[in-house]
């Protein structure tokens, strides 16, 4: 596969993140602003709402969409830098640990994401 | 001519290296919003991993999960939680700008050069004002929520 | 005599002008001694440039000084350096704008073949790994029997990049090139558009393996220095995301333009009664083109 097509994924991914992180980060991280808008949600980390919000599909969906996006996105950038600054020889070997990296860590996210939902 | 293989030099080439990508000389604006693209890129991937290790703590019961956050309510960690709100903030508006000049949007058309030359880069830098305005605005607001409001 | 009253006017003028510092970059590669910078105090009439500070240091001070220059007024691109702070061309740079001090440096990011001289070799080295000429696939290029046919809106897409001068400049500005040998740097990158764009050519595909690569278009992030530090207003950072916009294009398949056609050749056409026929051939053409 060309560069150019491994670019264009991790742009689509920046795009959905947009959306995907807005509201990730409106829930958690600004739930006074929005109560003081009037949508009051409660304490969204207290564990009782964490795992009533795992337990539903639509996070379900959400969570992972969001993970994979954030890991490809974020491990093609990291890949991007380290390879200005890797001699040539060692760039494949740079690659393989960012791609173990990241499976590793959406193999340990779906699994937290799925035991949250399956209760 | 005898080619330049016969000219041999025994220097290096005197690159700047990571040093380079810091400072390396009197550029503009665009070199700096590169820069910090790259530093709030690389320091958000690092809370990403940080974060999904620490989403995996509510597996360990209500009493860990609780303990957890807890501690996240310390001052220094609520603070690095707007940092990494901050770094959020200006990472994805300088993206979606560049989502739009890398694919060769925004930029203007390629023109005959006559001095004093107006570079693509000038014409694009309403562009930069409009997202520094934004940011502005938005880390305004977190600041509001996350330092002011209870909660 | 003219000429000793021209010296003494020239002598009193230069005591009644301003005398800046040049420190200059002194490295002798082929000796083991460090980079050190020397200071020169050099008399600074209006009107003259750092080109012409080096010139009067090489004639009058120091003759052990080194430096590239050619056509002294921006078009040969031979003498880049890094000038108090950023890269230009010695011969377009003011004195008057530098201040008293005024710090002379050979490019970063090439290698020093002495004191204020850069080895441009990588420069060379990518622009000729990029294939900067016209690559037609149907074989009309020697000899040619007759022009392409090409709009002005046509050339107007890729003419503002053909004023490269081969300078070096934006390779020392930029900070992908600061760290990264293999990328394939503005100023190639930039000259590789200008011939994907011209309408004439038709080598995208055979430029695709420098170009969309992992060291080609993609390793360059729109830091934009390049662009500021160009002296002939080629905009390189504009080629450069033109040139994104087409591999991305080119990847999803998306719209090809037209190819420049060869113009067709002239139907009933005779010759004017008053413009004399060419002379015969003095010289025997051997290959199967047309001609005359």
């Amino acid at each position: 596969m060309r560069e150019s097509q491994w670019w264009l994924i991790s742009l689509g991914a920046a795009a959905l993140m947009v959306l995907l992180l807005t509201v990730h980060m409106g829930l958690m991280h600004l739930a006074g602003l929005l109560r003081a808008a009037g949508v009051d949600l409660g304490d969204v980390r207290s564990f009782a709402a964490v795992m009533a919000r795992g337990r539903s599909a639509v996070q379900l969906i959400f969570y992972l969409l969001f993970l994979a996006a954030a890991l490809y996105h974020g491990l093609y950038g990291l890949r991007s830098v380290l390879l200005e600054v890797t001699p040539p020889r060692r760039q494949g070997l740079l690659s393989g640990l960012v791609l173990l990296a990241g499976l590793a860590a959406f193999a340990y996210g779906t699994y937290v994401t799925v035991r949250t939902f399956t209760g | 001519m005898r080619s330049g293989r016969a000219l041999r030099l025994h220097t290096p080439p005197r690159r700047l290296g990571v040093r380079g990508w810091v400072y390396a000389g009197r550029y503009g604006i665009d070199r700096y919003l590169y820069l910090l693209q790259r530093v709030s890129g690389l320091g958000l991937v690092l809370y990403l991993f940080l974060h999904i290790y620490e989403t995996g703590v509510r597996l360990r019961g209500e009493a860990a999960w609780t303990a957890t956050m807890a501690l996240f309510r310390h001052p220094v960690f609520v603070f690095l939680e707007f940092v990494v709100f901050a770094g959020f903030v200006y990472h994805a508006l300088n993206g979606l700008r560049l989502i739009v000049a890398e694919l060769g949007w925004a930029l203007g058309a390629p023109s005959r050069p006559v001095y004093p030359y107006r570079s693509s880069l000038r014409r694009h830098r309403p562009w930069v004002y409009a997202l520094m305005l934004l940011s502005g605005i938005l880390l305004a607001l977190a600041a509001a929520d996350i330092f002011a409001l209870p909660g | 005599m003219r000429a000793k009253d021209g010296l003494q006017g020239r002598a009193a003028a230069e005591s009644a002008a301003a005398v800046v510092t040049v420190r200059v970059f002194r490295f002798h590669p082929e000796t083991s001694a460090p980079p050190r910078y020397q200071d020169y105090r050099v008399p600074a009439a209006p009107g003259m440039t750092v080109l012409d500070a080096l010139v009067h240091i090489k004639e009058r001070l120091d003759a052990t000084l080194a430096y590239r220059s050619s056509c002294r007024m921006g078009i040969c691109g031979s003498c880049g350096m890094f000038i108090n702070g950023f890269p230009r061309l010695a011969c377009q740079t003011q004195l008057h704008t530098l201040g008293s001090l005024v710090q002379v440096e050979p490019l970063p990011n090439y290698p020093v073949v002495r004191d204020v001289v850069p080895d441009l070799e990588p420069m060379v080295r990518h622009h000729t790994s990029v294939r900067p000429f016209l690559i037609r696939k149907d074989g009309e290029r020697e000899p040619p029997t007759a022009e392409y046919l090409q709009t002005p809106e046509e050339l107007e897409g890729y003419l503002q990049f053909a004023y490269c001068i081969k300078c070096g400049l934006c390779l020392a500005a930029c900070p992908t090139v600061a760290t990264d040998p293999d990328f394939t740097g503005p100023q190639a990158l930039a000259q590789a558009y200008r011939y994907c764009a011209d309408s004439r050519d038709d080598g995208l595909a055979a430029r695709r393996a420098a170009l969309d690569s992992l060291h080609g278009v993609w390793r360059c992030h729109l830091a934009g220095a390049c662009t500021e530090a160009c002296p002939k207003g080629v905009d390189p950072a504009l080629a450069i995301q033109l040139l994104k916009r087409l591999a991305v294009a080119t990847a999803l398949g998306l719209g090809r333009r037209r190819l420049a056609p060869q113009a067709p050749p002239p139907v009933a056409v005779q010759r004017r009664p008053d413009i004399p026929a060419p002379p015969p051939p003095t010289v025997e053409v051997r290959h199967g083109g047309g001609s005359g």
